[in-house]
């Protein structure tokens, strides 16, 4: 089986090429044929790898232009193998996730004021979804609003808000939802491209739509309809 | 203001750091990759602590205790156990959303060896919803995280530790980061048998080795569990809860063999001799329905069908052991400090003398925690000052090492070898161990350290060179295999996860207590240390 790998490298000046390997192996994830490159034809293949079971978030790459991670995908023949989008590339299929991970403290993904009490079974199921998030980045390199915005909170801080603002302990009031009104939840334009992407069957963008209409009934407004940038011609008193 | 460096940032490092932060010390949380991708995320099964009707601490202890085999310290255990419920309420109040029962309590699971069900979960997720959790708890309180840092050795002076040597790995640069107090949290060393094992790639050992060159001593290195239900062509982990639940171990003929409730060595072992008898070993779940497995153990599922192409509704899982667990690591007393001042260590990494011979499922989590938190204070508060004139020599040795992989030829290419050492520990420092085959393996690797300078990184580059880090892992990884035959073969008894078919009886009177190893001068010592509880 034949698969193209985007190599890219800043050493000397930045330089990329699709690179094709023969892999020998039978049925092998995405995973497992990397690293019979880089062990048996090419050692200097970089991409980064940890639990091998889809939990801990490291291999996550495109294949064919779609976000994957490279342990719970089974290659094929002719896959295009390229790194994740919206991150700044370190070498071949390795980026940089410093600037997407510092977005979840700049929307404070976590919890404010915790009143300890006892939470029901429907309770807890409010927010168990958005906690299992591994952090892949998938949705973030998915996102189209970062080729415009690059301020843009992202799907991935978003959802861990919603986690923490939607869990029945928390105790803060609106300072959460104030925190995510710019930069955050309208910068989204709905598109659904990172619920499509996610390893995990979570929904951003479900989840900003929740944390839309949280913000509404605290009386914060979207912006791109107060600004006037969109004039329905309605009369002014 | 202690200046407190954190190396590793999965449960252990995390829990310290909180804590450290909490008793005023400036906290530097550094490792190898990101925090949440350390190994911690993949716990499933959950945190023990007694906090159940019928259950209590003392149970608890008894159980810890009975499981260690007679290598454990009571005092430690207590410890444990005792501080257990009060990190449970510490992980609730910063919102780890354990699963609920119908009044609304956090509820509890039965995890193998437990007379109680004494394990708070999240679904299937618990180290994950924990680490995550913890992570997001840090960026709170603002703690600093340095991320693909690689530990490559300590600086340490008159036996007091002043700083850490690291590669950065997006820029190859070694640096030398200074600290009043390094805790060490680095995790275990299960991966030297690779493809062998359950644990995440990481997981090579490298802060044991580290210690053990820094001066620190190490103990009970030969006490490596197996886990009995791995995927047979994976090794990825196939949770208790599936025979908890009513699942059966068959062979070929489709016979169960053994009980699938017994304590997890005795299982692997019954397991290990079907396969060594010729046969294969299959995990039969299917009577349990796929309403069942879809919500108990749906993670289990999907990995079966990914990796073995069977649907376990339908199909037979095939299954071996794997190597899970590394009781053994950096010895530390109760304030988990090292034998080097100023030098901590926690976690997975360390030996906190609660395991014994075999950990209890749902242990692990809880010593992150416990002991983390412990480290975290002693760290912030450790008043040892650092010497004057600090010494260059190891931060030159290590910036030398890195800048000089051109050099370096390969010769011999240590990916070979490094599979080459995960069979034979698979076949002979596993479940299964004896006096020939354990000096078999300890010739060869003998003869791999000779070998070493036939090797190294064919990739060259500055950037993001994982083939260099590889190269130091394996490096690390011979260096404690080293030291895990030298205990093995030393230790002439069996005792819990350690059992030798040519002395299948303990003998207490000699070998209940741990086995410590260190360097002076170079060479390797090894000696059984007085009984750690005088009972
Ligand atoms: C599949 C599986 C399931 C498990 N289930 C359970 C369970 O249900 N209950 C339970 O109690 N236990 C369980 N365990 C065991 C438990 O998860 C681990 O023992 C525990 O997570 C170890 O945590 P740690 O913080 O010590 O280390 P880790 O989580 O392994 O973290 C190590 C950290 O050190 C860093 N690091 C390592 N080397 C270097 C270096 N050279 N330089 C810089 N940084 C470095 C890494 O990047 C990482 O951040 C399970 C283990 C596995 C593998
Ligand atoms: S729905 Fe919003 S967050 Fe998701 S990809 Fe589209 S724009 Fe981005
Ligand atoms: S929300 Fe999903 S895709 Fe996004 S980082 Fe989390 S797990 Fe990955």
């Amino acid at each position: 089986m034949i698969i193209k790998v985007l190599r890219y490298t800043k050493e000397g000046g930045e330089r990329e090429a699709f690179i094709e390997y023969d892999v020998q192996l039978e049925n092998p994830t995405l995973l497992q044929a990397l690293a019979f490159i880089k062990t048996k034809i090419d050692p200097t293949l970089s991409f980064s790898s940890g639990c091998a079971s889809s939990i801990c978030g490291s291999c996550s790459m495109r294949v064919n232009e779609v976000e994957k991670l490279a342990c719970s995908y089974k290659v094929k023949d002719g896959d295009k193998i390229t790194a994740l989008k919206n991150m700044s590339r370190i070498r071949d299929l390795v980026v940089n996730m410093e600037e997407s991970h510092s977005k979840n403290i700049k929307a404070k993904a976590y919890s404010e004021i915790f009143t300890s009490l006892q939470i029901s079974q429907a309770d807890a199921k409010i927010n168990e979804l958005q906690s299992d998030c591994i952090l892949c980045g998938s949705c973030y390199s998915a996102c189209p609003v970062f080729d415009t915005n690059s301020e843009f909170m992202g799907p991935f801080s978003l959802t861990r808000v919603f986690r923490y603002i939607f869990d029945p302990r928390e105790n803060s009031g609106t300072k959460k939802i104030q925190n995510i009104q710019s930069h955050g939840v309208w910068d989204c334009t709905l598109c659904g491209e990172c619920t499509l992407v996610c390893p995990m069957g979570i929904s951003s963008k479900d989840d900003i739509s929740a944390l839309r209409s949280k913000s509404n009934i605290a009386g914060f407004m979207d912006p791109n309809f107060s600004a006037g940038a969109l004039d329905f011609g309605a009369p002014t008193f | 203001m202690n200046k407190v460096l954190i190396i590793g940032a999965g449960g252990a490092g995390l829990r310290s750091a909180i804590s450290a932060h909490k008793n005023g010390a400036e906290v530097t949380v550094i490792s190898k990759s990101y925090p949440t991708r350390s190994q911690t995320c993949m716990a499933q099964g959950g945190i023990n602590a007694a906090r159940g009707e019928n259950d209590s601490v003392e149970h608890h202890i008894a159980d810890t205790l009975r499981s260690a085999h007679g290598v454990a310290s009571q005092e430690a255990i207590a410890i444990l156990c005792e501080n257990a419920s009060t990190e449970i309420e510490f992980l609730d109040s910063i919102g780890v959303p354990f699963s609920r029962d119908k009044s609304g309590e956090i509820t509890q699971r039965k995890l193998g060896g437990a007379s109680e069900a004494r394990a708070c979960y999240a679904q299937d997720f618990s180290g994950l919803k924990i680490l995550h959790t913890l992570y997001d708890h840090c960026n709170k309180l603002g703690i600093k995280f340095i991320n693909e840092h690689y530990l490559i050795n300590l600086s340490v002076q008159n036996k007091k530790v002043f700083g850490g040597n690291f590669l950065d790995m997006q820029t190859g640069v070694t640096k030398h980061i200074e600290a009043d107090a390094i805790i060490l949290a680095t995790g275990g060393y299960s991966k030297i048998y690779q493809k062998h094992s359950t644990n995440s790639a990481g997981t090579t050992g490298d802060g044991v080795a580290v210690a053990l060159r820094a001066g620190a001593s190490i103990s009970n290195m030969e006490f490596i569990q197996l886990h009995p239900t791995a995927l047979k062509n994976s090794s990825v982990l196939i949770s208790e809860s599936a025979r908890g639940a009513g699942g059966y171990l068959v062979n070929s003929k489709g016979d169960r063999f053994t009980n699938e409730l017994a304590p997890r060595d005795e299982v692997a072992r019954a397991i290990h001799n079907e396969i060594e008898s010729g046969s294969d070993v299959f995990l039969d779940i299917r009577h349990l329905g796929e309403e069942f497995i879809d919500e108990n153990l749906p993670q289990e599922r999907k990995l079966a069908k990914l990796y073995e192409g069977v649907d376990p509704i339908v199909d037979l899982l095939p299954i071996k052991p794997a190597a899970h667990y590394s009781m053994g690591g950096i010895e530390v007393n109760l304030e988990c400090e090292t034998n080097v001042k100023n030098l901590f260590a926690v976690g997975e990494c360390a030996n906190h003398k609660v395991h014994g011979a075999n950990r209890l499922g749902g242990n692990s989590l809880l010593e992150l925690m416990v002991f983390g938190s412990i480290a975290g204070e002693s760290a912030a508060h450790s008043s040892s000052v650092s010497p004057e004139h600090k010494t260059t020599t190891q931060f030159e040795s290590d910036r030398n090492f890195i800048e000089g992989i051109k050099h370096f030829t390969n010769q011999i290419d240590f990916y070979e070898k490094r599979e080459f050492i995960s069979n034979i520990f698979y076949n002979n420092v596993g479940l299964v161990r004896n006096d020939a085959g354990l000096k078999a393996v300890l010739a060869a690797i003998r003869q791999i350290q000779m070998e070493i300078p036939f090797m190294g990184p064919v990739d060259k580059s500055m950037h993001y060179n994982t083939n260099l880090v590889e190269f130091i892992e394996f490096g690390n990884m011979v260096e404690l295999a080293e030291v895990i035959l030298v205990s093995a073969i030393s230790r002439h008894e069996s005792r819990g996860a350690h059992f030798r078919d040519d002395i299948p009886e303990s003998k207490d009177e000699m070998y209940a207590t741990d086995l410590k190893v260190w360097r002076e001068e170079g060479i390797l010592c090894a000696d059984f240390v007085g009984k750690t509880d005088d009972n």
